[in-house]
């Protein structure tokens, strides 16, 4: 147990350590999706009778916690490969499940912090409400967990920093674009409605807002069901990944 | 009859069609000071990486005092240190973070005897005054100094340098060496590669030559010397047995 602590512990000091780049920036960025977005259509928008900058600030939140859990884990695990010092955590004996929960609770860690912040900086510009807090809280582990488990698979395959770059620009960021951070996808011409639903980050988000608005695209549960699927099933393929010592032990 | 430190028997290794072991044999006993000599591309690095685990073997088995690195990975593991041949670091940490990490990793929390410990490696490797400095502002020297830190620990009884003392000056080579003497005569078994035959030579009590992923000689030091009559120096026997 104290080889997984420590594990968690250095990762957690490597973010913190630069809080301004790995904190601050990603808040300051959601508030100016904020102010861009409420400013141009605050008058004009409802969606579910909400006003948008109520209706967005959820999506903003969700959307940081996401990026930013698979920015910690993929990067940590980039970075420690292409120094070479991920041998550090290689020679010891920490199991691969120790291994896989340390790098995946302090990237998750991370996303909440962000996710808080950007809360915490958002909610003076929006009438918001907790109508559900436990939908909140499950929906936020949720998706802090099943990205950062993504990004140790992108860390691992990964052998350059241009490949992480490329799984992150086209891959995450149109994930979570179009996902219905800013729009409810009721909005949407009837084929991208459509593709939405094979979106598992669109669950993530629509559901982490039911939890502010009691209102949503699909029901929470089914929003909850496809979460916990999609997080089991890139958490069994991470652990396998681990487990066979995939581009780590070679 | 007690355990050998390390054992090795059949291990054979490709990448891709390279062939970086093959079939190589080697028991070690506890105790020795054992030298792993031969060219670049022997296969030195990728028969230390199987010990530690970090290179997965085609065929063959390998133990630690007995526990084998595969199916008893976590004793393996404890019982073996490693001082990587590459000059790598943390950035993100200072000299004393690092250890104190390493030592979480290997599973020995915060105490006042590890920091003792801590301490006690920091003054014999020369970098008490480096302790709170950050590891990018360290020489190389220093840095691999620190890679010696972090391998002692959790004071492994089987310590395995991967050329410790390469692009080191020769002053500190000298500190380093009297450094890890002092562990062997504390019953530290030490296995280590370097390119500095006459170092090999003054300190390894007994030597294996490898040559494209084999070993082809494997004796005493003495002996190895002794062989070839008339080679006053290890360097000459070494030449004699890479070209036979
Ligand atoms: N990760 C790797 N991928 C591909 N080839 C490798 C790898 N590691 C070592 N090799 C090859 O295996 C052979 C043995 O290398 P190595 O064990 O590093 O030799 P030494 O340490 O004796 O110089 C070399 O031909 C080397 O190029
Ligand atoms: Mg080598």
């Amino acid at each position: 147990m104290i080889g997984f602590w420590t594990l968690f512990y250095k990762e957690v000091l490597r973010f913190w350590k630069v809080g301004f780049q790995t904190i601050a920036a990603p808040v300051l960025t959601a508030m100016l999706y904020l102010l861009i977005f409420s400013h141009v259509l605050e008058a004009h928008v409802r969606v579910h009778g909400i006003p948008y900058s109520a209706f967005l600030v959820p999506g903003l939140v969700m959307m940081s916690i996401l990026q930013n859990a698979f920015a910690n884990s993929s990067s940590s695990l980039i970075q420690s490969k292409v120094t070479g010092s991920i041998v550090f955590v290689l020679l010891p004996p920490i199991s691969y499940q120790a291994f896989w929960a340390a790098y995946v609770l302090a990237a998750a860690l991370r996303g909440l912090v962000v996710g808080l912040g950007v809360l915490l900086v958002t909610a003076w510009f929006a009438d918001l409400h907790f109508a559900e807090l436990p939908w909140i809280l499950l929906f936020a582990l949720l998706g802090g967990g099943m990205l950062a488990t993504l990004g140790v698979i992108a860390g691992i395959w990964a052998d350059k920093f241009d490949q992480l770059a490329a799984f992150q620009n086209f891959l995450i960021m149109p994930l979570t674009f179009l996902s219905g951070v800013f729009y409810s996808i009721y909005s949407l011409p009837a084929f991208w409605q459509e593709t939405s639903r094979f979106n598992p980050v669109f669950y993530l988000i629509d559901g982490f807002r039911y939890g502010f608005h009691g209102v949503s695209d699909v029901s929470p549960w089914t929003s909850l069901a496809v979460g916990v699927s999609c997080f089991l099933a890139l958490a069994a393929l991470t652990l396998t990944l681990l487990k066979r010592g995939y581009k780590l032990r070679m | 009859m007690s355990v050998p430190a390390i054992r090795v028997a059949g291990l054979t290794k490709h990448f891709g069609d390279v062939r970086a072991l093959d079939g190589v044999d080697l028991e070690i006993g506890r105790g020795e000071f054992f030298g792993l000599l031969g060219p670049n591309g022997a296969g030195k690095t990728t028969l230390i990486s199987a010990l530690a685990g970090l290179v997965r073997p085609d065929r063959g088995t390998l133990e630690v005092m007995g526990h084998d690195v595969r199916t008893d990975y976590r004793a393996s593991r404890r019982l073996l240190g490693v001082v990587p041949q590459e000059l790598v670091f943390d950035p993100f940490f200072s000299v004393r973070e690092t250890l104190e990490l390493q030592a979480g990793y290997f599973g020995i929390g915060r105490s006042k005897r590890r920091d003792a410990w801590i301490d006690e490696i920091l003054d014999s490797l020369d970098l008490a005054a480096k302790a709170n400095a950050n590891m990018r502002a360290l020489s190389g020297g220093m840095k691999r100094r620190v890679l010696v830190a972090q391998a002692l620990v959790h004071k492994p009884p089987v310590i395995v340098l991967d050329e410790p003392t390469a692009g080191v000056d020769v002053e500190l080579r000298q500190g380093l060496w009297r450094f890890i003497r002092r562990l062997n005569d504390d019953g530290h078994t030490i296995v280590l590669t370097t390119h500095y035959l006459e170092e090999a030579e003054n300190h390894c009590n007994r030597i294996a030559m490898m040559k494209a992923g084999s070993i082809i000689a494997l004796d005493t030091t003495a002996n190895l010397l002794q062989r070839f009559a008339g080679d006053l120096r290890l360097e000459d026997v070494f030449v004699r047995v890479m070209n036979s």
